[in-house]
Formats: structure tokens, sequence, C-alpha cells
């Protein structure tokens, strides 16, 4: 008879929102690999239905204390669809502007304080500290100065209230923009550091063929807008998501499954970004990534670490670029009369894209609401990375392959309080 | 506490007040801005450990107010002074954040960005689902937190502004 072993954690730490993860093991050969999500949901898209179209923005950015600006984004954009209107010029280089400030605040955090402590086997970023803390300092400061973007554009860093549709409430000062320009300067070079100090990690070996989804703009690095691409072949407009993706109810979370209805399961975030869009990276980013040993693509998920810090860079530089180039625009909004339609939104949360469509009746009222979070698609490709890991580096001991699977999931930063609304982990040997 | 003067101490309501008991720290701090006078720094933070250092930041004397999860009696009032004291990691988990109270302490005394006078009232919740009403010894050891925190404040102004 084979040996069976189960690695089991019960209660995985350093992620957003409660989770865990059971994998079952016969001989060398996986039997289950289950990432559960049992945060309870949050219906979030039935307590949109009879709310106005406008409030969408305001509910939605109470999905998520770390991304709200991606479900603002995402809402704002597909209700614009609906109207008919089109946000431009400085109104659309603010929200890249409040973006970058969401994507330095996210990425640190889970970079510097949550992930960089598995690599380097010490139990929390407190014990990090304790022997590296001119880095756990320098995330600090970054992260500080990305919720300082995201302030002054959105009024607070958390759940911001000054976005809207159409634009915003209220268009910042330039004089405030500028206040930003030395810590910017700053971030972007303690940015770079960061890529030299993430790159120098031990990285475990592991790579995957993923079919990687990302957005793809014709002349940027994508945060609101693109066509929908992939490595293998999509590539489509996004209010064509239904007809090629597909979300299912599973047993064993309360968060819904998506997957690619022709290949299956994918992967969003910052590795698919970073390789369905390199050429858009501008060259300090790019050149950080090629110094620290980073090709055009890669396909290694433990290295998202290092993607992470690279679009830190890429945002500290947009930021210091749309500032430069910002005039204070003569209205903050775009005028707009109610009207009924079906609308869709896609942007780049730092996890991934954020799917959202809605349906509004001609008095503005949303009639029905869909969102699909990034956290929701890659759950599918996290346990086909729990799978493979595991089966690869079956003969580890037992603690060390269940610190690595913990590894494995936080790889893809999850934000489980998004997806359903912390993680515990099983490694079962029958 | 001791002596403080202006503008160096802070009081910081730790919670959330849609998760049930978890919102006992915001509570408090929203009683003593009603109860303290307006110069005294009342804040409110949802636990987020960088956002911590942060709110404290700037001051050498704070006092934290955040529920625990010990598996102790609910409404038990807990306090820490981590001045001195090493804060336990299992008592303030009840974050959806991993990098939560305890964390931000211990963080921040490796940098050295700890408040001198840092003390902290954690008061055992029992529920922590969503909700907004506290169980009632929870509430009941809010008020005790409160009145506490108030004698504390009018002492520590009045050593303030005796002479010597």
């Amino acid at each position: 008879m084979k040996p069976s072993r189960t690695i089991k954690v019960d209660y995985l730490a350093r992620v957003e929102g409660e989770g865990a993860l059971t994998v079952k093991v016969k001989g060398n050969e996986v039997t289950e690999a289950k990432f559960r999500i049992f945060e309870p949901p949050r219906f979030f898209e039935a307590f949109l239905r009879g709310r106005d179209f406008q409030e969408a923005p305001d509910i939605t950015a109470r999905i998520c204390g770390i991304c709200p600006i991606a479900y603002q984004m995402s809402s704002v954009h597909a209700m614009e669809q609906i109207l008919g209107i089109k946000v431009d010029g400085q109104l659309r280089n603010l929200r890249r502007l409040i973006y970058c400030g969401e994507w330095i605040e996210s990425h640190i955090l889970h970079a510097f304080l949550l992930h960089a402590p598995d690599f380097l086997g010490y139990q929390d970023a407190f014990q990090m500290a304790k022997d590296h803390p001119k880095e756990v300092e320098m995330g600090l400061k970054l992260k500080k100065i990305g919720n300082q973007i995201v302030t002054v554009i959105g009024g607070r860093e958390i759940h911001p209230i000054n976005v809207r549709v159409g634009g915003f409430y209220k268009a910042p000062r330039k004089k405030d923009l500028l206040a930003m320009v030395e810590s910017l300067q700053w971030a972007r070079d303690a940015a770079l550091k960061a890529v030299k100090f993430v790159a120098s990690l031990p990285m475990p070996e592991f790579e995957f063929d993923y079919e990687y989804v990302a957005l793809r703009h014709e002349n940027e690095y994508p945060f609101n807008e693109g066509r929908l691409i992939s490595n293998k072949g999509l590539d489509i407009d996004i209010v064509e998501f239904d007809d090629h993706f597909q979300e299912e109810h599973v047993k064993h979370s309360t968060s819904l499954h998506a997957h690619l209805k022709e290949r299956g399961n994918y992967h969003v975030g910052p590795l698919a970004r970073y390789n369905l869009n390199f050429d858009k990276l501008p060259d300090i980013a790019r050149d950080a990534a090629t110094r620290a040993g980073m090709g055009k693509t890669c396909i290694n998920p433990f290295q998202s670490i290092t993607v992470r810090a690279v679009e830190t860079v890429f945002a500290c530089d947009e930021a210091l670029r749309l500032i430069d180039a910002y005039e204070e625009p003569d209205k903050s909004f775009v005028e707009y009369e109610p009207k009924a339609g079906v609308g869709y939104g896609c942007t780049e949360a730092p996890r991934g894209i954020c799917w959202h469509r809605y349906e509004i009746d001609d008095e503005g009222r949303i009639l029905d609401a869909r969102i699909v979070p990034p956290t929701s698609q890659n759950q599918g490709t996290i346990e086909d990375d729990l799978r493979g890991f595991v089966e690869k580096n079956i003969n580890l001991p037992q603690d060390e392959l269940t610190w690595k699977c913990e590894q494995v999931v936080r790889n893809y930063d999850p934000c489980i309080s998004c997806s359903c609304h912390f993680l515990k982990l099983n490694i079962i040997r029958e | 506490m001791a002596a403080y003067r202006q503008g160096e101490f802070a009081i910081i309501g730790i919670g959330n007040e849609y998760r049930q008991d978890d919102g006992v720290g915001v509570f408090a701090a929203r009683k003593l801005r009603e109860l303290l006078p307006p110069d005294i720094n009342v804040r409110e933070e949802s636990g987020e450990g960088a956002r911590l250092m942060d709110a404290w930041d700037g001051f050498s004397c704070v006092i934290l107010i955040d529920a625990v999860n010990t598996g102790g009696r609910p409404g038990e009032i807990c306090r820490l002074d981590a001045s001195k004291q090493k804060i336990p990691a299992g008592h303030f988990q009840y974050s959806t954040h991993a990098f939560s109270l305890a964390e931000a302490v211990e963080t921040a005394r490796v940098l050295n960005r700890l408040p001198k006078q840092c003390l902290i009232f954690g008061i055992e919740g029992k529920f922590f689902g969503y909700g907004t009403e506290m169980f009632g010894p929870v509430q009941c050891a809010l008020e005790r937190v409160v009145e506490e925190i108030e004698q504390l404040v009018y002492k520590g102004r009045a050593d303030q502004q005796q002479p010597g």
C-alpha cells in the first residue's frame, strides 16, 4: 500500500481574508488540492440592485480596503459605457494617477510585509525587521507614499470618496500634486532598490504552462482600458467576457471559480500583465527587470514578488509623468443624463483584472450587477500550482512542504475578502 | 501614565464597527472624543499594521484600544504596557489583515518607532460576525475602559501642570 499524507494549513496567515488549504497525497501523487475559501459571501451584487447607478463606485469601493480603486474604476467605466460618455484628458490621467497610488501601496504591503518573510524563512515581517530593518523601513515608507496619492486624489486612503461617474467630485490642485513630487522621486529610487532586494531572495524553482490573461492597451501599460488578451490566443473586447469565461460554484469555496470555457484555469495579476505587456513598460522599469535577471517573459509564479517591485517602479515613474503633465481641468467631471442600458468595465487591480457588468433602467436604477474579482479568477490556478508544486517536492519534510505551500498561495496575493467575500493549510498524506 | 505635553499624546481606537464586538475600540474612541477636551488627539483605525505605525508616528505617548480574542471571558479587560512587555501575537489576530496590532507594535519596537509610552486596552470579544451590535458584557467593558482612560488623561494633564 502506498504511503499517504495530508498537508494542512487551517489558518493561512498573511493573506487578506479567511481561507484554508488542503492537499492530499497518496504515494507520489496528489489526489486532492483545495484552496478553501470560507469567508461568508457579502452579497455586494445584490446590494447594488435597486440603487442609483451613481452610487456604484462608493458601494463597490467597500469590497476591499486594499484595492478600492479597482472597484471604483471598473464600475465607473461600465456606467460611462452605458451613458455613452468618454472621460479623457486630465480626468483620465487623474484616474491613472490614483491607480498608481493603489498599486504602490498594495504591491509594497504584499511584497515587503507579507511575502518577503516567506522567502527568508521568517514567520512575519517583524521577525524580518530585526535582520532587515532598512528594507522594512523602506517598504513602510513606500507604502505610505502610495497611500498619500490615493488620499490627495481620492479624499482618503481607505475607501476614497472623490471618484464619481464621469470623473471626480473635485479635481486636485496642481500644487497639491506637485507637493508629492519629491517623495515620489525618492519612491522611484527606493522601488529600484526594492527590485534588487526581492530579486536577491532565494527563489524556489517551479514553472507552469499558464494561460496569462490581462488587459492590453496599444499605447500604455494597462490600468483602466484595453482588450482582454492571453498568451494562448485570446483577444477580445471586454464586453465579450461571458462568451469566453465561465464562473461556477464549487463546494469548498464561497467564492465563485472562474475558468476559460475552452481551456480551463487561467492566471491574472502582475505576472500576466508583465508577460503580455513587457514592451509597454517604461525603460526604467524594463531595465530594472533586466538587471534583476528577468526576461521578457516569466513562468515562475514565485517571481511575482519581483514583478510587483518592477510594477512599483513603473507606478512611481508614471505618477511623476502624470503630475508633470497635469493641468487643472475646467470641470471635474463630464456631464451626463441617465439612460437605460448594459455596460462593462474591466480594469487592472493590483491582483489582476477586475471585471464588472451592470444593467440600469432609464431612471438610472441598477437592475443587475456582476463583479468578477481577480482572486476568484486565480483560485483554479492556485490549486493547479499546489498540485504541481507538491508533486515536484513530495520528498520535502512535512513542515517545509507546508511552509512552501503557503508561499505558493501567497504568490497570488490573494484577496479573499474581495473574492467572496485567512487561510488554513492541510497537507494530508494518506 | 506619565505627564504628557499637548500634541504628544494620542488615543487610537481600533476595529471594524460592522463586525460586532470587533468595533469596541472604535466605539470607545468615539465616546472618548465626546468626553475629552478637543485638544486630545483621538483617532480611529481599522487595525491594518502599517497604517497603525503611521497613526502613532510623532506621538511619545499613545493609548490603543482594541478587541481581543484569547478565549477568555467576554468583556474581560486586558491591560498591556507595550513599552515594557512584548505583545502576544495571538491576542489581536481577529482581523482580516494579518499584519495587525501585535505585529505593528513589535515591528515598531524593532525599528525604534514605538512611542515611549504605549498602553493597550484589550477587551475580550465574543461575537465577530456581521453586525453593529456589541455583546452586553463587551459594551459594559467599553464603559469601564472609557472611564479609566478619561481618568488617566486628566491625571496625566494635571501631572504635566504641576510645577517642577
